[in-house]
């Protein structure tokens, strides 16, 4: 239950790209087609699912406070957290590099069609952001991390797939000149931004105070909650007929 | 003679509208956003990205014919990286409360895609002056749009600016308020970000033709 709770959060309500902006470069630049962005997403979820419990094991057995006692006695005092930026990206820049090394020898086909991407996943926010964020809410066990790595990685996938999908359909409207590309690109990513918020109600009694006290002060008048509700209807439509 | 050239005075203005980081070369837009729902941790975080920005640019670009072209990218993030942990320790010894509310974001620099585009596409190929000029000017791009970001949201979602309230205040219900102005509490939220974001570009396009795209 915990991990189908802390799947479905990471996926739907703390949606990487539409609730914290990460791996938005990407999501800008490599949907213009569904197909690459599909691959762009597979790549994703996978170096995801890799490096997240990988860092997860790196925070608690080297970087936490007093979690060197396992190498004796007079370690326990050491605190490495300020580190940590600097060994989370060289361990992700390395299991990039590895994990295209072992596709590329033992799956070629899945090769081909990541093709580009995966050395340019190493730069992407998002991957970064998974480790941190892991940090950040004190993930408890290997399972979970590697739980949260796949939740985060899925919702990048299903974010930049549908956003791919809209691009390609949007192409046959007439919008502004202006706002062509890029504009309108940001605008959707906006309105489907608010869809997902609907998600934000459905989980609650969640173990995160930070998120809540946000939550609570955001919705402290009970306006905004409604004005709120009213916009999602709006967006929800208005997402369906772009679809069309 | 002048301090700066007109082809530095190129690199540093260019990147404020026609060439912006942001709407333009579509960089650094990953960990922008979420910090500008507030105009304080805007500029904080300009400033951070452009501390970093120039002296990265600086290392990079004197290091440029040391490194090899094979392991750049890990160099590069090595760099950024070492960068960012000094920006973060200061920021936690001096704006703890700040700190905090930046959170991941502040690490998430590294990977700014703009620090990367700007290594690659200018420190590795021009002389350290030139590259710290090229840094400061595309942080600056990058940090206007974080403040006009920034100030719109908290002026329209809160009602204030860096905590100032500008419209009076809502909870004595003086002001703008007196007369039934409302804040708008949508404006706080992270899907309001990109709208912003959108039309700015939108007005930025329609003044300068030449930046339209095809669909």
């Amino acid at each position: 239950m915990e991990y189908l709770e802390l799947l479905f959060k990471s996926i739907f309500v703390e949606n990487m790209v539409f609730a914290y902006f990460l791996g938005m470069c990407s999501y800008l630049a490599v949907s213009k087609k569904v197909s690459t962005a599909f691959g762009l997403g597979l790549a994703v979820v996978f170096v995801l699912m890799v490096t997240v419990p990988l860092n997860w094991l790196l925070d608690q057995y080297i970087l936490q406070e007093g979690a060197l006692s396992w190498l004796g006695e007079e370690y326990a005092s050491y605190d490495l957290s300020f580190l940590t930026y600097i060994l989370f990206i060289a361990t992700i820049a390395t299991m990039v590099q590895l994990v295209e090394i072992v596709v590329e020898k033992f799956a070629p086909a899945l090769y081909n069609s990541l093709g580009i991407f995966l050395p340019l996943i190493a730069v992407n926010c998002a991957i970064l952001g998974g480790s941190l964020f892991m940090q950040a809410r004190d993930i408890a066990t290997l399972g979970l991390a590697t739980t949260y790595g796949v939740g985060a990685g899925i919702g990048f996938f299903l974010a930049i797939v549908s956003i791919a999908a809209i691009r390609e359909k949007i192409r046959y409207s007439n919008v502004p000149a202006p706002l062509r590309g890029l504009g309108i690109t940001f605008i959707i990513t906006g309105l489907m931004a608010i869809g997902f918020m609907s998600f934000g109600g459905m989980l609650t009694g969640g173990d995160e105070g930070e998120d809540d006290a946000e939550a609570t002060e955001l919705s402290v008048d009970g306006k905004l909650q409604e004005e709120k509700n009213a916009i999602n209807n709006e967006t929800i439509t208005v997402s369906s007929i772009t679809l069309e | 003679m002048r301090l700066l050239s007109k082809k530095d005075a190129k690199l540093i203005l260019d990147p404020l509208s026609d060439n912006n980081p942001i709407t333009v070369q579509v960089l650094g837009i990953c960990s922008a956003l979420a910090v500008t729902a507030q105009l304080k941790p805007s500029i904080v975080m300009a400033m951070a990205v452009m501390f970093v920005m120039g002296m990265g640019n600086v290392v990079i670009s004197l290091l440029r014919n040391l490194i090899p072209p094979k392991i750049r990218i890990i160099a590069q993030l090595i760099v950024v990286a070492t960068l960012v942990i000094v920006v973060d320790q200061v920021l936690k010894a001096y704006a703890y409360e700040l700190s905090n509310q930046l959170s991941v974001f502040i690490g998430l620099i590294i990977t700014n895609c703009i620090i990367m585009g700007r290594f690659e596409a200018f420190a590795l190929g021009n002389g350290p002056r030139e590259s710290f000029l090229d840094g400061i000017g595309n942080a600056a791009g990058y940090g206007l749009i974080l403040v006009i970001v920034g100030a719109l949201r908290e002026l329209f979602g809160s009602g204030t600016l860096l905590g100032f309230e500008i419209f009076g205040s809502s909870v004595e219900g003086t002001g703008l308020y007196a007369l039934g102005y409302e804040n708008n509490g949508f404006m706080v939220l992270p899907p309001m970000a990109l709208i912003v974001v959108g039309l700015i570009i939108w007005v930025q396009r329609h003044y300068n033709k030449e930046l339209h795209e095809d669909n």
